[in-house]
């Protein structure tokens, strides 16, 4: 599914905790409240499920955002996995930050089972957000950069190589 | 009698420790000469490219590539051989998964280009002289490698049929590696020839390592008297054990300092510094966001600490650059 740079739609990928957000976004739906159509989501049976390598493999893979959405602090089903995923988040943003993703591609909420309207607004306000930054791009990025290697490997005669750049 | 096989050395982007590694074999070093002809090794030895290129394709039984790749030079020669090695090993942290010099991903080529030739405090460049790729002197033309963009593992650029992780690896491991190599009973391709579990496994603290550790603080190893016997995670240090391979047999621990990650992730974890700041967050004692942050601030370089070897090879492998 690869758009075109001109029909760019911002590609959320969101992981709902099965307790609150994902039972909330159910809600959303049962309401037949609209929101914006961006957002894949992943059902997890905690937001503390949700290991940091999930988050930049999803990056690196392509996509634009990344939604985590689990029950409010106190209301965790394991009473303790929301805690775990605001701590890693709160360190992992200090950390994509220096690795140059913008902080509003990354974000976390608490929405409970009853709160279909949040889950709409969170959407639409970070689809926004996103479009507004742009396209992440990594696997391009990585691509245009590993051209450069791809560029020797073509013009290196095996018998004798010298490279002007 | 038959030929020995052969065996070589070569280093790009390195600092020497690996190569430091295979004289550190001490005497074990005549068990490896008696059993191979060591046939490259810039370091130590009198060898030209030219020799190498002579050499037969598929020649040389292995061949341990040591150091990151960033120039296109190191490109050619890791091209070369691979060419006449039957089997490459990426020797190190560098080769495996980008080591030290990786950390550079953090910045663009232009910025490292500008500090190093014009902003830094020792530098006096009025001129503005940068380094050229290819310049003519007297009607002859001086070349020099190109600076990539990005500093790459071994693995990103050739073929790699094994890993020896370390910085450097330490002489047992490389005396097995011969060892299994001259056996002819060769690992599955792919294999880190090293113990695949974590290295609190091995680590001779495991015992004082408390269920919940419960970080209160995070202090550097300078700010502290540092308990000999206590696990390091307990006392606020960080230590990059959990996340980290084995075989080492817990070398800084025994110095009293924490790991600090160079032997990269086992096979199960595909990025040591996502998995390592996942286990530091989640045994974190503060709940509220203001105290969370408070204590974090005792982390200032997150991705200098949980990548320090492996930049190159985490899945986000550069930062991103603004605009395109």
């Amino acid at each position: 599914m690869l758009s075109s740079d001109k029909k760019w739609e911002p590609r959320i990928i969101a992981f709902f905790c099965n307790w609150c957000t994902y039972t909330a976004a159910d809600l959303a739906g049962v309401s037949r409240l609209k929101y914006a159509p961006n957002v894949r989501v992943i059902r997890v049976m905690c937001s503390g499920r949700v290991d940091p390598q999930f988050i930049l493999h999803v990056f690196a893979s392509g996509a634009d955002g990344v939604l985590i959405g689990g029950c409010h602090p106190g209301d965790c089903h394991y009473s303790e996995g929301n805690y775990k995923m605001l701590r890693r988040f709160m360190l992992l943003k200090r950390m994509l930050k220096k690795m140059g993703i913008e902080e509003d591609r990354c974000r976390l909420e608490w929405i409970s089972a009853a709160e279909g309207e949040k889950v709409k607004s969170v959407i639409n306000d970070m689809v926004e957000k996103v479009r507004k930054l742009g396209p992440l791009g990594i696997p391009k990025r990585i691509s245009k950069i590993d051209k450069e290697i791809k560029i020797i490997e073509k013009e290196i005669n095996p018998e004798e190589a010298v490279e002007h750049a | 009698m038959p030929d020995k096989p052969k065996i070589g050395f070569y280093w790009c982007a390195s600092c020497g420790g690996c190569e430091e590694s295979v004289v550190d074999l001490a005497e074990d070093i005549l068990m490896v000469t008696g059993a191979v002809d060591i046939v490259f090794w810039p370091v130590a030895m009198d060898f030209k490219k030219s020799d190498v290129e002579k050499m037969d394709d598929g020649s040389i039984l292995a061949t341990m590539v040591n150091g990151a790749i960033r120039t296109s030079e190191q490109e050619e020669m890791a091209r070369l051989i691979r060419r006449k090695s039957k089997i490459v090993i990426a020797y190190g942290s560098c080769a495996h998964l980008g080591g030290i010099p990786s950390l550079a991903n953090e910045f663009e080529k232009a910025e490292i280009l500008k500090y190093i030739y014009s902003d830094a405090p020792s530098v006096i460049n009025k001129e503005e002289t940068y380094p050229l790729t290819e310049f003519k002197h007297n009607g002859r033309y001086v070349t020099l490698p190109v600076f990539r963009n990005i500093v790459r593992t071994l693995d990103q650029v050739i073929d790699v049929d094994y890993y020896l992780p370390g910085c450097p690896p330490t002489p047992k491991l490389l005396k097995q590696a011969v060892l299994t190599l001259l056996s002819g009973e060769l690992p599955p391709k792919g294999a880190v020839l090293a113990p695949d579990y974590a290295l609190c496994e091995e680590c001779p603290r495991k015992k004082t390592k408390p269920d919940n550790v419960s970080f209160t603080q995070f202090v550097k190893p300078h700010m502290m008297l540092i308990d000999k016997e206590k696990c390091l995670l307990a006392q606020g240090v960080i230590c990059m054990g959990p996340a980290t391979r084995a075989g080492c047999e817990a070398l800084c621990i025994n110095g009293n300092m924490p790991c600090s990650g160079c032997f990269g992730p086992t096979s199960r974890v595909k990025d040591q510094g996502a998995k390592i700041l996942s286990s530091i967050c989640s045994n974190i004692e503060a709940k509220s966001e203001d105290e969370i942050d408070t204590l974090l601030n005792g982390i200032p370089d997150p991705v200098g600490t949980f990548y320090r070897y492996g930049l190159a090879a985490s899945l986000l492998r550069k930062k991103i650059q603004e605009g395109k």
